[in-house]
Parts: structure tokens; C-alpha cells; sequence
């Protein structure tokens, strides 16, 4: 209905000549006049004059839009759609405007199409698909034909008293109106709606008028989108009341200022337009396009490249989505034997994704690995939390270390991970530095590998290394 | 009811302080701070795929975690499950109900869903024993039709339903866990926080609400459209909303500044938004219209800087892939289309 609303405005505004609408003109045919009409091209330019519209494929795409619902038709086509040149349109009458939630019925449509055939004007002669759905209709209808007919015959009649440079302005409108309603087969019905929003229309009820007066018999089946459901809800008094309360505690909040949000938004997508294949050229190649999936296989490798050990840095987030960041971050962690942080974080990670009936255990099992006393991997949890955990444990869930795991994430944030960005297991990846036998983490420099380095890099000490390298 | 009059009025004061509250905070504005910040310069995607195989509208899709993986979900009462690369059909599941209005792709690849106005969610296990695909729960309690479901994991999902309600469900079970009430129009749309922690939804009642999964409770409400809210998505960091509307608007909205941002907005763009997605980085942000392009915008100037124009009826869902390495439209012309 919005839409509906837009395009009118647009429409009333265009052929508002005096307020700089597009000139409306009678055009003189060979034989005939032809009333009424304007240019495809005069249409285009207002539309980008005023509506500033700078391209004209733009421009043409809205004017399509606007003859689609049937509000501009071409005169002599019932394909609706807007060209940019000397081919003629005209406005279509409001009384035909789809804001008016015309659904009209097939019977309308065979009383059209069969009022069509009664007069003998060359401009009024059926295209094939409108003479394939005549009769269809009159196989559909058969029982009721002669009502049709009558009713054909009638609106014939009206129509004759009408002036002939009317008549065929209206002849006109009403083709396009059901241009609209029975488009020409391969064309886009624009009178379709989305299935959600059909209960919720203008016209609840979907009462149906008949273009041609038709009284409606009662025959027609309402379709399953249309059948009502429950009336949309009112407040009651315990919603307003529940929003007062809510509305309070947005007045309390603690809000930042957009200045800060806006650095923070900025520098988010600064940080990351180098990885954005929209924004950057990607390497090594579009797996898109040609087979190649080079670029698949490396973002899956264990060997992560320059680029990607650089998101790490970004942010302790980042560097656990990607499993080697995973993986390096809990080797480095090892090193300093405090991986059991980590460890606790990925195993309640895992507790999420367990089958109810396995949760249960599961929170047992990291209970005794972690928190409980003498705990192998004990985690250093601060007071409130471990009481809330054990609490939470009485009636083990999947989210029983909510607290637990964001508590101790922020202790990595804080502590080890920045420690890991300086390490050199994370320094030597992110600079490429290729990795010597005898040039390992510094943390792991043990008694056996220095007596080796000082031998000097001789056959011993590249076999020890390797050794060494495996485990 | 006088009582009834009172309250609605303290509400109204309510939400007055709020506005001007926020407005003391707007001491810029996201197009004023990004002025400087370097032009991204003409998008242009090019339609690399072509997936044909459905027969009637497509309503819904969603790419699965491994970026070549999509499903797709049409009238035709089809559910299909694409290897977008080679464009074969790796699975084509028949449904019960055609008029199907919504899918979903687990993040383990095993599972996918489904729903519409049969006001049910179904799940499909795609990795059954003997290879077929048979339904593995029918997820059943919403008084209205299905419009979205997203997975948290393989036993957990969310739904919004055109009854007002979203929920979260345990899937071996078959239970509601939790329901989220407040919106005062049917839900058409929500999206989950990439901390699993928090889900936003758009609704016909023109808010977005944002949820707290755990305790069940709305955190903070966004209004400003002027119509439903067709189209939802959190900004890649979590820290931001996008929705689209009929209104035929995009907007931004900061959960810490806890108002909005930026309008996405364009004279000449006058159908409403059916579909959203963020590309990557966030900077640029997708939207479908019901006009059958896609409009690209830079979300930090608020300026356009694309177009797509490939289909022959209005674009019903969009997606960007997980890798950000592409976006697949899909449309009422029964086809979907892969663009980068």
C-alpha cells in the first residue's frame, strides 16, 4: 500500500501540467487522433528532473515499476513496462488504481473479453492469449454463459453512449487495468502478494466489487492465504504496564555516544575490508570464477598464511574462530603451562552442542577437571562465580558455565593473550619467517636441545630436533 | 478507562525523555564521523551462478557454514540443498505444506529447517544413516505462521512467527524452552548474534527488539520505520542492527548508543525491502527490494554504490556466504543467482 501511495503521488504530480507535469497532448494519427497521450521519452525526463534521479537506467526501472502496477500503459502494447523513446502511454484512470484493492473475479473477466469480441473495431480484436483464455472461460462457465453475455451486452450499450474520443481513452484504461489483473503469459503479475501480508490488507475482508456491477453470488472460495486468522492484538492494561517498566530501565541505561560507537564501527570495518572479497581484491584467486579452488584450500589449511595469522591480532574472538588460531594460541599457552583456561572455554564450548542426555555428564566431568578440588586443570575462578557454578550444577544444563566461561575469558583477553601476540610462535607466523630445525618457541628451549645447539647444527642435532618437532 | 489513559500517557512521557535522552548523545552523526574516511567506489557484482531447478516463488534461503553450501526453499513445496559452485542438487526434499516461508542450514551441516503456514518447524536430517532425508522433528506450538527459524546448534533453534511470539526450542526433545513476547505485530524476520548470546527480530508492529537468549527478556527496542519490518541482521562485530522495511528503508541502529544511526534511503528506491545482508566487513550492506534489484550501499557514507539487476520478479531473500567470498539472491522468478 505504500508503494501504491508513492506512485501516485508521483503520477498526480506528473500530470499536473501546470506544476511542471509532462505535456499531455492529442497526437494526430494517420487517419485518426489520438487522445491523450504522452511519450515514453518525455516521461523518463521527468522522471529524472524530479525526482533527481542522475542515471537513466535508473530511471526507466522506476518508470517500469510504475506501468507494471498498471498506472502509465502504452497505448498499443499490453506488455507494461516504460521505453525511452517515442512510443505512446497514457495515465490510467484512478477509479482503476490498485489502491482500490480490486481482486477482480473471472466472471468480470469473461464479461470483458466477451464485450471485446461484440465490437467491431479493429483496436478491440483479441490477442491470441486472450482468445486461449476466452475460451477457456467459456468451457469454465458454460452453465452461466448466457448471464455473461447479457451482461457483455449491456456494458456495450453503455459504452455506445458514450463520446467517441472518451470511449476510446476508456477502452484504453480498462485494457490496461486488466493488463494488470490477467497479465500476458511470461509477464509478472504485480497484483500477487506475499502470503504473510495477505491477512493484514487494507481490505480484511476481501470483499468483492465487481468492475462491471456484478452482484457477487456467493460462489467464489475464499484461497487458504486468505483465511483470517486472529485479529491483530490490542495492548492490554499488563502491556503497557510490562513497557513503562521496560521503558524505565532504557531511561537508566548506560548509553555510549554515537561519536564513540561510530570510531568503533569505522575502525571494525577498516580492520577488516582487507578480508572483505566485495570491497578487496582476493588471493589468490575468485574461486568463482574458472575451477580454481586455491582459495578454499588455503583459508582450510593448517598452514595458515600471512593474512590470516594477522586477524588473530585483531581480537581473542578472531583468533578462536580460526581453528590454527585455535591451535597456536593453546600451544603457546602449553608452553607457559596455562593452557588450562583454554581448555576449559573449549570444553564448555563443546557442553553446548551435546545431546541433552549426555549434558548432564558431561558438566560432571568438566566440574572434576577444572573447578573441583584438586582439580588436575584447575582454573582460577573468582569467589561469586565458582558459588553461582555449583549452584547451577545442582541442575547440570548446557549453559550451567555461562558465567564460569566469560569470567575466564576476559582473564585471557586480559592476560595471556596479549602475551601471546608478542610471543614468538605468533611473531614468526605473522612475518613468515621461515622455521629453522634449531630456532624453535623460546619457551621450550630444554636441557637436551641446548647441549645439541652448542654441538653446533651437526648431524645429531637436526635428528633430535625432529624428534622433538613431532611429539 | 481513565487508568488506561494514564498509563498510556506516562508511556508516552517515558518514551519522550528517552528520545531526548538520546538526543544529548548524538553528538555526531555516522555519516559526519565516516567523512573521512576513504570512498569505497562502484560495486559491481557480476552473477556467477545460476541455480534453476525450482519451479514456483522462492521464499527463503540460507548459505550453510562452508560457503558453498546453500538451501533454498520455494512454493513448489521443494526444499533444496545446492552445491552452489557446480550448481548441482545435492539434496531436493519434498515437503508436506507448499506454502513454505522460511529455511535455515545448521552451522555442523547436518540439519536444516523449515517452516510456513503450516506454523510449524520442521528438521531435516541430512546426514541419516541410510542416506535419505527424512524429517527428524516437527516443531510445533506457534498459533501463527513460521517466517524465520535460525539454529544456534544441532539442538537448539529459534523461530518468529506471525504470532506475535519467537521462540527457542530443544530439538531432541521437541520443546518450547523459551518464549519471547513483546512484539505487538507479527515477527517476519530475526537474525542471531555471533556470540549465540543475544537474537534481534523485526516486526509488523515497525520495532526490532533485541533478546537475551538466556534469560528470555527484550534488552532494548528500535523503532523509527514506518512499516513492517520484513528483513533483519546483526552488523558483522554484534554491535549493530540492520533492518529493512517496507517503508522501503534500510536502517542502522547501535545497541550501545541504543539508537539509530543511519537511514538507508533513496527517493527513487519506493518498494520495500524484502531481504538484507552484510557483506564481511560491514561496509557494505545488500538489500532486496520487492522492485526485483538488489540495491548495495556503503554503509558508513550511506551512499549507493551498486546495483544488481538479474532477476524477473521481486528478490524474496538474500545471503552473503560465511566466507564473504559471495552473495546469492533468490527470487520470485523461481531462481537463485550467485553473485561476487
Amino acid at each position: 500500500m505504500i508503494v501504491y501511495r508513492k506512485i501516485e503521488d508521483i503520477v498526480t504530480r506528473i500530470q499536473d501540467e501546470k506544476a511542471g507535469g509532462v505535456a499531455i497532448r492529442t497526437v494526430k494519427s494517420f487517419l485518426s487522433k489520438i487522445p491523450s497521450v504522452v511519450s515514453g521519452a518525455d516521461i523518463v525526463q521527468w522522471l529524472m528532473k524530479n525526482l533527481t534521479i542522475e542515471d537513466i537506467a535508473e530511471a526507466i526501472h522506476l518508470g517500469s515499476l510504475i506501468a507494471a502496477h498498471g498506472y502509465i500503459f502504452p497505448i498499443s502494447d499490453h506488455v507494461l513496462t516504460l521505453k525511452d523513446d517515442g512510443t505512446l502511454y497514457r495515465f490510467q484512470s484512478p477509479y482503476f488504481w490498485p489502491s482500490n484493492c480490486w481482486e477482480p473475479e473471472n466472471t468480470d473477466y469473461a464479461i470483458y473479453l466477451c464485450k471485446r469480441t461484440m465490437q467491431n473495431k479493429a483496436r478491440l480484436e483479441l490477442a491470441d492469449y486472450e482468445a486461449e483464455n476466452l475460451a477457456r472461460l467459456q468451457r469454465a462457465f458454460a452453465r452461466k454463459w448466457e448471464f455473461i453475455f447479457m451482461q457483455a451486452e449491456a456494458q456495450v450499450r453503455i459504452d455506445r453512449k458514450k463520446d467517441k474520443a472518451e470511449r476510446k481513452i476508456l477502452d484504453s484504461q480498462e485494457r490496461a487495468f486488466w493488463d494488470v489483473h490477467r497479465p500476458v503469459p511470461g509477464c509478472v503479475n504485480t497484483t500477487e502478494m506475499d502470503i504473510r501480508k495477505c491477512r493484514r490488507e487494507k481490505n480484511p475482508h476481501r470483499v468483492k466489487k465487481s468492475v462491471y456491477g456484478v452482484p457477487d453470488d456467493g460462489q467464489s472460495q475464499p484461497s487458504p492465504v486468505h483465511i483470517s486468522s486472529q485479529p491483530s492484538r490490542k495492548p492490554t492494561k499488563e502491556d503497557v504496564q510490562k513497557e513503562i517498566s521496560f521503558l524505565n530501565v532504557q531511561l537508566d541505561r548506560h548509553c555510549m555516544k554515537v561519536s564513540k560507537v561510530a570510531d568503533s564501527l569505522m575502525s571494525y570495518t577498516e580492520q577488516f575490508m582487507e578480508y572483505d572479497p566485495f570491497v578487496s581484491p582476493t588471493e589468490p584467486s575468485n574461486p568463482w570464477i574458472g575451477d580454481d579452488s586455491s582459495y578454499w584450500d588455503l583459508e582450510a589449511s593448517r598452514d595458515p598464511n600471512q593474512q590470516r595469522v594477522k586477524k588473530w591480532g585483531f581480537s581473542l574472538e578472531e583468533a578462536l574462530k580460526d581453528p590454527a588460531g585455535r591451535d597456536q594460541f593453546l600451544k603457546f599457552l602449553e608452553s607457559e603451562f596455562s593452557s588450562e583456561n583454554l581448555r576449559f572455554w573449549l570444553a564448555v564450548q563443546d557442553l553446548k552442542r551435546r545431546p541433552l542426555q549426555e549434558v548432564s555428564s558431561r558438566a560432571q566431568e568438566i566440574w572434576q577437571e577444572f573447578l573441583a578440588e584438586g582439580a588436575p586443570s584447575s582454573i582460577n575462578l573468582d569467589s561469586h562465580s565458582y558459588e553461582r557454578t555449583s549452584q547451577n550444577l545442582k541442575d547440570p544444563g548446557r549453559y550451567s558455565y555461562e558465567d564460569a566461561q566469560e569470567h575466564i575469558f576476559k582473564l585471557m583477553k586480559s592476560d595471556s593473550y596479549a602475551r601471546f601476540l608478542r610471543s614468538n610462535i605468533y611473531q614468526d607466523l605473522l612475518s613468515a619467517r621461515k622455521k629453522q630445525p634449531a630456532d624453535t618457541e623460546q619457551g621450550r628451549r630444554t636441557s637436551l636441545e641446548k647441549f645439541t645447539r652448542s654441538v653446533g647444527k651437526s648431524l645429531t642435532g637436526k635428528r633430535l630436533t625432529g624428534l622433538m618437532q613431532s611429539s | 478507562m481513565g487508568e488506561m489513559e494514564e498509563l498510556r500517557k506516562e508511556m508516552e512521557n517515558l518514551k519522550d525523555q528517552i528520545t531526548a535522552a538520546r538526543k544529548t548523545f548524538q553528538d555526531t552523526t555516522l555519516q559526519e564521523a565516516a567523512s573521512g574516511v576513504t570512498v569505497v567506489g562502484r560495486v559491481q557484482l557480476k552473477t556467477r551462478k545460476t541455480l534453476r531447478g525450482h519451479l514456483a516463488k522462492i521464499y527463503a534461503m540460507h548459505w550453510g557454514t562452508d560457503s558453498t553450501l546453500c538451501v533454498s526453499a520455494s512454493q513448489d513445496g521443494k526444499l533444496i540443498v545446492w552445491d552452489s559452485i557446480t550448481t548441482n542438487k545435492v539434496n531436493a526434499i519434498p515437503l508436506k505444506s507448499s506454502w513454505v516461508m522460511t529455511c535455515a542450514y545448521a552451522p555442523s551441516g547436518n540439519l536444516v529447517a523449515c517452516g510456513g503456514l503450516d506454523n510449524m518447524c520442521s528438521i531435516y536430517n541430512l546426514k541419516g544413516k541410510d542416506g535419505n532425508v527424512k524429517v527428524m522433528r516437527e516443531l510445533a506450538a506457534h498459533t501463527g505462521y513460521l517466517s524465520c527459524c535460525r539454529f544456534l546448534s544441532d539442538t537448539e533453534i529459534i523461530t518468529s512467527s506471525g504470532d506475535c511470539t519467537c521462540v527457542l526450542w530443544d530439538i531432541e526433545t521437541g520443546t518450547e524452552k523459551m518464549v519471547f513476547a513483546g512484539h505487538q505485530g507479527d515477527c517476519m524476520s530475526l537474525g542471531v548474534s555471533p556470540d549465540f548470546k543475544f537474537f534481534i527480530s523485526g516486526a509488523c508492529d515497525f520495532t526490532a527488539k533485541l533478546w537475551d537468549i538466556r534469560e528470555a527478556q527484550c534488552r532494548q527496542t528500535f523503532s523509527g520505520h514506518e512499516s513492517d519490518i520484513n528483513a533483519i541482521g546483526f552488523f558483522p562485530n554484534g554491535n549493530a542492527v540492520i533492518t529493512g522495511s517496507d517503508d522501503a528503508t534500510c536502517k542502522l541502529y547501535d545497541l550501545r548508543a541504543d539508537q539509530e544511526l543511519i537511514t538507508y534511503q533513496d527517493s527513487s528506491i519506493m518498494c520495500g525491502v524484502t531481504s538484507l545482508a552484510a557483506s564481511k566487513s560491514g561496509r557494505l550492506l545488500l538489500a532486496g527490494h520487492d522492485d526485483f534489484n538488489v540495491n548495495i550501499w556503503d554503509m558508513l557514507k550511506s551512499e549507493r554504490v551498486g546495483v544488481l539487476a538479474g532477476h524477473d520478479n521481486r528478490v524474496s531473500c538474500i545471503g552473503v556466504s560465511s566466507d564473504g567470498m559471495a552473495c546469492c539472491t533468490g527470487s520470485w522468478d523461481s531462481f537463485l543467482k550467485i553473485w561476487n
